[in-house]
């Protein structure tokens, strides 16, 4: 696969992924939590994995083999 | 605090500052430096998406629904993820089509329908009053806080006669504002690069000031978020808040998905979002930074929506205050003015900036898929003597701008005080939700038709007017209560937000369900039982597959025939104005030159692009066919093209024929292959059963010779019974090997045949007696009936003897060994004689009737029975009378025993004469 159809598919995944961890029933999981060191459970889950989809998503567009034009590296 | 003329004095500057910015960047547009050349302005004007509904709705909703607003802004992340497949290619069907505004862009992919368009529009236009009334509501209630603190603004006040309202005077400031910042001047791709780089400007001041807020409620007002959170918990109300179920307002887990669902599609088809993501791209490549800058964006802003709507309600437990003002009142209580100002600035920067973006494309998109093409249809005339247009257009376009504001502001008084910011947002997000299957369907399935789409937006909007428009002016006391309660004229299962009794969804998930059930029904149904006509496959083939496309686009665009460079100029000058029309001209006129090729087609197609950019794909494609003679048919064209079809459907029959023949062909072949193989298989049985069939006499032979060689004091009577034995077995063995002979001669043709006219009933009196002393050993009683005279037939009558003795010795061999009869019956059937031997042993067996006729085969088990014969008897007899033309069967006689019947045929009279 080149590198755009992987990025793409990665993409893809990535919004499945992100569909499962917003939605129920992981979210009734995390909400019976309680809360964690003082913050509730649920909030710190959201903020989370919310934090590790957008830095997981730009890995895949702005990372080394996201299939962006780059300068060829130089030397040796 | 009630310096209002330091909030007059901030809000103008701030407004101020917005413009510069704007000036700035178009200027700097003009000079080819563009100041929003880069990802990141690109992502952060994405921003805008973050209006007052998310500077004040948001604590508002949290303060009721716990953490149920955050899907609002889960859904835009989840699509972002999927930008780069699905935006990519909208901004790159959008530049290749000149497309201008979401209407313009649905209308374009099914056929540059301008009904299609003129519908898109109406939703769109309706859909989003509500979300410009929210703006209107937020920035009047935040500024009459501001003002009449700390007396807290009443809630549920009337209003007063609309002109000492502050929201109108609000409403037409910022349509003044808007005027000033998209309009001043006509540009062909509707781009407005000054604007967007205020937007994004702005976006940063909306944000800082909320994280502001934020950090002095959770650091300033309490110890930290823990801190904020422990003390929230020890409240029972706010325990329940912490889950999204959670009771109360909060949304269920279908009410979640559905809200992630709707503000998904919000995004992308919002006409502000397709307006700063699609419209104001600038690169493509762009979109890689905001799938994930935009997300973050939304993330930073809504950390502290939680701990702010917390911190509120403990501050204010009684409930006195607008919980959708939270982020205004905390810091006022902490007598924090400059803050609160901040704060002011930044609900007014989050509705301004929505405000902005969201008229501007709505009056673009009223002006060139509504206005222009109904004015085009009944005024052409009027419109055409006009020599420049494009002030007509800008007029349209500020009008259009100064209704939409109208109506936000009518829209807030009627029904603005009865929700919550948050609830009439989602009313919006409904409606432009409607456009989903369309654009997606169009950008992803080839067979959507104009037909469906129009149908099914048209479906899915009046569901959206009945379950969730009509309502909020119920609600707001405009239609009677009892149309909530009891249904229309009392019909109950008509309740607006209980359709058909379907009960326990929350308004929207209601509404949703309702609407996307009859908006793809429509579409999806409605386009795979029509056609689509060539304009429709034309731009469907465009927007599925930009990429191949982008090649031809000139060619390809249906336009046929002519037209007088004048006219086609003349219409550039009327509607983008002189100077723009003519630059646009000789553009065209330049690059053609380079590319050496002078084809009429292309100009045109070249002007209803640059033209779609002024007035929609729809209007620009009506007024160039005014112009274009497009040329009819000649006859003889007609012909060529008949007789071109008509080859192609000879060549395609004759094509069809030769494959059929060729099936038949290889048919055959594997019919005699396989015939092959059988005979193959056969010849090999055969010598194994000849050579078994030699050894067996030959070994008792053998045997026997060697008992006399090695025993010659054998009594003198065991001795000639051996011999008898050896005889005997020589015999078969000779018999064995002259029917052998025989069969292989008939079988190879090589058989002498003497035929004649020879009388059977003379042949089976003949074989009779020869079989006679036979018979007479196994004490059989022969029954010959014979006619006393039969035609002769014509055959050799050596064969038909031998045939005869067969039938008889077979007879004999199986007849009951007690009391034999063989019974022999002739007799003539029309053009035949028949001769049936029968007799009266144990019969064939049914499965048996064919294999006796094969060779060596014999009837019973042979196994265990002793072969009696060489079972060549019945193979040789059967090709001998079907040489003569006869036939030789079994017939499955009734009663006990076998028959064996054979006809001849009778000899014909010449030849019976000799």
């Amino acid at each position: 696969m080149s590198n755009k159809v992987l990025a793409a598919q990665r993409l893809a995944a990535l919004f499945i992924a992100g569909w499962l961890l917003f939605n129920y029933p992981l979210l009734a999981l995390l909400g019976g939590l309680g809360t964690v060191a003082g913050m509730p459970a649920l909030f710190l889950y959201l903020f989370g994995a919310w934090a590790a989809l957008i830095v997981l998503v730009a890995l895949t567009l702005e990372g080394r083999d996201s299939g962006k034009r780059r300068v060829p590296p130089t030397g040796d | 605090m009630a310096h209002g003329w330091a909030i007059a004095l901030a809000s103008f500057s701030y407004l101020g500052l917005l413009f510069a910015i704007a000036f700035h960047g178009d200027r700097r547009a003009a000079a080819g430096a563009s100041l929003i050349a880069s990802p990141t302005v690109y992502a952060l004007s994405l921003s805008v998406y973050a209006s007052s509904w998310t500077f004040y709705g948001s604590v508002g909703r949290a303060a009721v629904g716990g953490i149920g607003f955050l899907p609002v802004y889960l859904g835009p992340t989840l699509m972002a993820a999927l930008w780069w497949i699905v935006l990519r290619k909208m901004i790159r069907i959008s530049k290749d089509n000149r497309i201008t505004s979401i209407a313009d862009f649905i209308a374009s992919r099914y056929g540059k329908s301008a009904l299609l368009g003129g519908l898109a529009t109406v939703i769109a236009v309706i859909g989003v009053v509500p979300y410009i009334a929210l703006q209107l509501k937020a920035v009047s209630a935040s500024l009459a806080l501001l003002t009449s603190y700390p007396a807290l603004a009443p809630q549920d006040a009337d209003a007063g006669p609309p002109w000492s309202d502050t929201a109108l005077y609000i409403a037409l400031l910022l349509a003044a504002f808007t005027i000033l910042f998209g309009t001043r001047h006509l540009d062909a791709s509707e781009r407005h690069e000054g604007m967007v780089a205020a937007i994004a400007f702005e976006s940063l001041v909306k944000l800082f000031a909320f994280l502001a807020v934020g950090v002095y409620v959770s650091y300033g007002m309490y110890n930290g978020l823990g801190d904020l959170f422990t003390q929230a918990a020890a409240l029972p109300a706010l325990r329940s808040l912490l889950t999204p179920a959670g009771g109360g307002e909060a949304p269920t887990y279908g009410g979640w998905a559905w809200l992630t669902l709707l503000s998904m599609l919000s995004i992308l088809l919002l006409p502000r979002q397709f307006q700063i993501s699609v419209v104001e791209n600038v690169n493509e490549d762009h979109v890689r930074r905001a799938s994930w800058l935009l997300p973050l964006y939304l993330l930073a802003i809504n950390v502290f929506v939680l701990p702010v709507a917390f911190a509120g309600i403990m501050r204010f437990p009684g409930g006195g205050v607008d919980a959708d003002l939270f982020v205004l009142t905390l810091p006022l209580l902490g007598q924090q003015h400059a803050l609160a100002l901040l704060v002011f600035i930044g609900g007014l920067s989050a509705a301004t900036g929505m405000v902005i973006v969201e008229t501007i494309a709505l009056s673009t998109m009223l002006c060139n898929d509504l206005v222009m093409p109904l004015l085009l249809r009944i005024d052409r005339l009027g419109l055409r003597r006009r020599a420049d247009l494009s002030g007509l257009l800008l007029g349209i376009r500020r009008a259009g701008i100064v209704l939409l504001m109208v109506l936000g502001y009518s829209y807030s008084r009627v029904a603005g005080e009865a929700y919550a910011l948050m609830s009439i947002g989602l009313i919006s997000f409904a409606a432009v939700a409607q456009f989903a299957p369309a654009v997606l369907g169009g950008l992803f399935w080839k067979y959507g038709s104009r037909n469906g789409a129009l149908l099914g937006l048209a479906a899915g909007f009046a569901v959206w007017l009945y379950t969730l428009l009509l309502p909020s002016f119920a609600q707001s006391g405009w239609l009677p209560a009892s149309f909530l309660d009891q249904g229309p004229f009392g019909i109950a299962w008509l309740r607006p937000r209980e359709l058909f009794g379907l009960q326990g969804l929350d308004p929207i998930s209601h509404a949703m369900f309702w609407s996307m059930l009859v908006n793809i029904g429509a579409y999806v149904g409605v386009s795979l039982t029509g056609r689509q006509s060539l304009m429709e496959q034309t731009q469907a083939r465009r927007f599925i597959d930009p990429w191949t496309h982008a090649g031809d686009m000139g060619p390809d665009s249906v336009w046929r025939g002519s037209a007088p460079a004048e006219a086609v100029l003349g219409l550039l000058r009327r509607f983008l104005g002189a100077s723009r029309g003519e630059e646009a001209y000789a553009r065209f006129q330049r690059e053609n030159a380079r590319r050496g090729a002078a084809a009429d087609a292309e100009l045109v197609h070249f002007a209803e692009i640059a033209l779609a950019g002024a007035i929609g794909a729809a209007s620009a494609r009506a007024m160039l066919a005014s112009v274009v003679q497009e040329e009819a048919l000649r006859p003889d064209e007609v012909l060529a093209i008949l007789d071109e079809s008509s080859q192609a459907i000879a060549h395609s029959r004759e094509l069809e024929q030769k494959s059929r023949e060729l099936e038949r062909t290889s048919a055959e072949l594997r019919a005699a292959n396989q015939r092959l193989t059988e005979l193959d298989r056969m010849k090999d049985d055969f010598l194994s059963t000849v050579t078994h069939e030699l050894r067996t006499p030959l070994t008792s032979i053998r045997a026997f010779s060697e008992i006399l060689r090695d025993h010659p004091d054998l009594p003198a009577a065991k001795r000639a019974d051996y011999l008898d034995i050896v005889i005997r077995e020589s015999e078969r063995l000779t018999r064995l090997i002259n029917d052998l002979l025989d069969l292989a001669k008939i079988e190879s043709g090589r058989a002498e045949w003497h035929a004649g006219p020879v009388d059977l009933a003379q042949v089976v009196r003949d074989a009779a007696n020869a079989s006679s002393q036979l018979l007479r050993e196994r004490d059989i009683r022969l029954e010959l009936d014979l006619p006393p005279s039969a035609p002769p037939v014509c055959a050799d009558r050596d064969r038909l003897m031998q045939v005869m003795l067969n039938l008889l010795s077979n007879a004999a061999k199986f007849c009951d060994p007690a009391d034999g009869r063989i019974a022999v019956r002739m007799r003539q059937e029309d053009d035949s004689l028949r001769v049936a031997v029968r007799d009266n042993g144990p019969g064939v067996r049914p499965e048996d009737r064919e294999i006796i006729f094969d060779k060596f085969r014999q009837g019973g088990d042979t196994l265990t029975g002793k072969p009696q014969g060489t079972g060549l008897g019945l193979p040789i007899s059967r090709k001998i009378v079907s040489h003569f033309g006869g036939m030789l069967w079994l017939d499955p006689a009734p009663g006990k025993g076998a028959q064996f019947i054979f006809t001849l045929p009778v000899a014909a009279t010449v030849e019976a004469s000799p």
